[in-house]
């Protein structure tokens, strides 16, 4: 490895290894707020009056300073509105959207990638959040009906809830998931609800997941707030997509596959970094092969990314974010593509949307990187990359099931592209593909090789037990669903 | 409660803290969950193609129940587990492991690795009574609304929550 090899678009380990500034600090004074969520806010202890407290003294000196503050006072009265609840989600969401661009800077050193692209005109963002005001928000009673069931999980705290009170998100999930412009807020909620539903009662669990359950609390509640959720549109782009790779995301009843791309402009402009995703609402028991199967006649990219083709887009809608909003009549299959030739020669020269003032939050960083010339190791069952004497933690376990990329295929590997993330205090390597040495030959393995289809002999036999178990559930419902 | 008096699994914002079903056979079960303080789903009729029973098995108590979707009891539930129950002990460790059935319906197997033999007869040992409460309209609504999830459209616009899920390669 190289460092500052900007041709090659590899990566300075020993930047990620440097404290960031700042960082703990807000930390710490999210991890007190999120600790006083564990015993809940109904009649709040002298120690989480002044976890709450610490909150507001955090976003001091910014614009939610007298709203934060009197939501503490509120809080510490034991007498906290639901306005209240929301002022202090936007807090913590202020505090980890610093921690967000703090590290989302070192890593653009350490990758050395052009800064994010700024807005097109302070005019035309403006129109944007104008926009996003004017437009009437949908499914209000619907809304109002969720940040009443969150402020209700905030009083009880995560060792007070029992079945009947995560119960209350059923109806209103259901209600919310037909309807595309409520989908994002429904499946956070479905899947939320669904791991508090696993974890019932409280009162006797062994551990609780205090960062994540108030990550998904605040952020649940945030998306409560009319206007919230609106996606800002960025026109549409004409020109070549070359993909890197997919991730997928899954909880119990949803299914998202994020294809990570670089895009070239026909007009010659700069390449850009972009995602095209697709998602579905699933029964639990569609798993594994099942997953791309219900994705993938909704998105023909995934079918290229399996053949590994480039594909062509003519006028594709593109949000403010760098995400495709992809439609199959807008793109056609292109010429063979290499993700690893992509990554060599294109990925350092990308830039990057910026992220949206709520999306920015850690575990939002997910940033395309060619890994070259490291070691891999293996501690306490743990793989990490030894890059220049800087050592990097690799996350096998985010590779999907259903595709041919595995843990030992990356132990074994050379050369790997992959997604650095953020998460618990340190970096963490995803990969998305590796290239390794069979026979003499260097041979690519890509996580999400299945997402079109495959002739794996595994991958065969996944995609006939998720046919099946479809079928079933299909010929189930048409026989009771709608009688 | 500074940084460090937490553990890494409590700092992080992708603990896992479910893991996903195993895949199984699904046309003798359609439908199982661990929900409400049950085991409960749903049992394909081996004789009548158009007809389902509702089972159930209560934590801790073990009370059962078990019907046709038409709320005609189940003629083999009267005073044991009948063969849905059974059924549905046998999927829901395929799809959950007996460990984590084990642990919701708080039953302690003998010892060595449970299965769905040792759990039922662990249950059954204790004479569980018929649980006359009859969740059973509720649990079928709840099967319902699961297959519901079949209907709804995949969409493209971007469902940034989602990265608080990533994939694993766990199982139950
Ligand atoms: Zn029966």
């Amino acid at each position: 490895m190289v460092p500052g090899d900007a041709g090659g678009g590899l990566m300075r380990g020993d930047l990620l290894a440097d404290p960031v500034e700042g960082l703990d600090e807000a930390l710490a004074a999210v991890d007190a707020f999120d600790g006083a969520l564990v015993a809940g806010l109904l009649r709040p202890g002298a120690a989480q009056a002044a976890a709450v407290a610490g909150l507001a003294e955090a976003v001091a000196g910014t614009p939610l300073t007298a709203r934060v503050a009197e939501a503490a006072g509120r809080v510490a009265g034991g007498a906290a509105g639901e306005e209240h609840f929301v002022a202090l989600a936007a807090a913590r969401g202020a505090l980890l959207g610093s921690v967000h661009d703090a590290l989302a800077l070192r890593i653009d050193e350490a990758v050395g990638r052009p800064t994010p692209e700024e807005e097109s005109s302070p005019a035309a963002a403006e129109d944007k959040s104008s926009q996003a005001v004017a437009r009437p928000e949908h499914g209000a009673n619907l809304l109002a009906a969720a940040r009443s069931w969150l402020c209700d999980l905030a009083r009880s705290g995560w060792r007070g809830i029992d079945h009947e009170s995560v119960a209350g998100a059923a109806p209103v999930v259901s209600a919310m998931l037909p309807d595309p412009e409520l989908r994002r807020r429904a499946t956070l909620l479905d899947g939320f609800a669904a791991e508090l539903a696993a974890s019932c009662p409280g009162a006797t669990l062994e551990r609780v997941p205090v960062r994540r359950w108030a990550d998904l609390w605040s952020r649940a509640l945030l998306l409560t707030v009319p206007g919230s959720a609106v996606e800002r549109s960025d026109g549409s782009v004409t020109g070549r997509l070359l993909p890197l790779g997919v991730d997928v995301q899954e909880h119990a009843t949803a299914v998202q596959a994020q294809v990570h791309a670089v895009f070239e402009p026909a007009d010659g402009g700069a390449p850009r970094l972009v995602r095209a995703g697709v998602s579905a609402p699933k029964p639990d028991t569609v798993v594994g092969a099942g997953l791309w199967q219900l994705l993938r006649p909704r998105m023909s990219l995934l079918g290229a990314v399996s053949e590994g083709r480039s594909m062509e887009l003519d006028a594709m809608p593109v949000t403010a974010e760098g995400d495709l909003v992809w439609d199959d009549e807008r793109a056609r299959a292109g010429e063979p593509a290499d993700p690893f030739a992509t990554a060599r020669v294109r990925l350092s020269a990308a830039t990057a949307a910026r992220v949206a003032p709520l999306d920015r939050h850690p575990v939002r960083i997910a940033v395309p990187v060619l890994l070259e010339g490291y070691a891999a190791h293996s501690e306490e069952g743990r793989l990490a990359f030894d890059l220049a004497g800087q050592r990097l933690a690799v996350d096998t376990d985010r590779m999907p099931a259903a595709g041919p990329l595995t843990p030992e295929a990356v132990a074994a590997s050379h050369a790997c592209v992959g997604l650095l993330r953020w998460d618990a205090g340190e970096f963490i390597l995803q990969p998305l593909a590796v290239e390794t040495t069979v026979r003499k030959k260097t041979v690519a393995v890509h996580a999400g090789a299945w997402a079109g289809g495959t002739t794996d002999k595994a991958g065969v036999r996944a995609e006939k037990a998720a046919t099946d178990a479809v079928a079933v559930l299909r010929e189930r419902a048409g026989r009771l669903l709608r009688k | 409660m500074g940084v460090g008096a937490l553990s890494v699994w409590e700092q992080s914002s992708t603990a896992r803290v479910m893991a996903p079903a195993r895949p199984r056979k699904l046309a003798k079960v359609p439908f199982v969950e661990l929900a409400d303080g049950r085991l409960q789903g749903v049992v394909s009729s081996g004789s009548d193609i158009g007809r389902v029973y509702v089972s159930s098995v209560a934590a801790r108590t073990y009370a059962f129940a078990c019907s046709t979707n038409n709320n005609r009891p189940c003629g083999g539930a009267r005073g044991v587990f009948c063969k849905h129950i059974q059924a549905l002990v046998a999927e829901a460790v395929l799809q959950y492991g007996a460990e984590r059935v084990a642990r919701y319906l708080a039953v302690e197997p003998p010892d060595g690795d449970p299965d769905a033999q040792a759990l039922t007869a662990a249950m059954t040992a204790t004479r569980p009574v018929k649980d006359d409460s009859s969740a059973a309209a509720q649990v079928f609504s709840r099967f319902l609304r699961h297959l519901a999830y079949l209907e709804l459209a995949p969409v493209t616009s971007p469902l940034p929550e989602m990265q608080w899920f990533p994939a694993t390669r766990a199982v139950a």
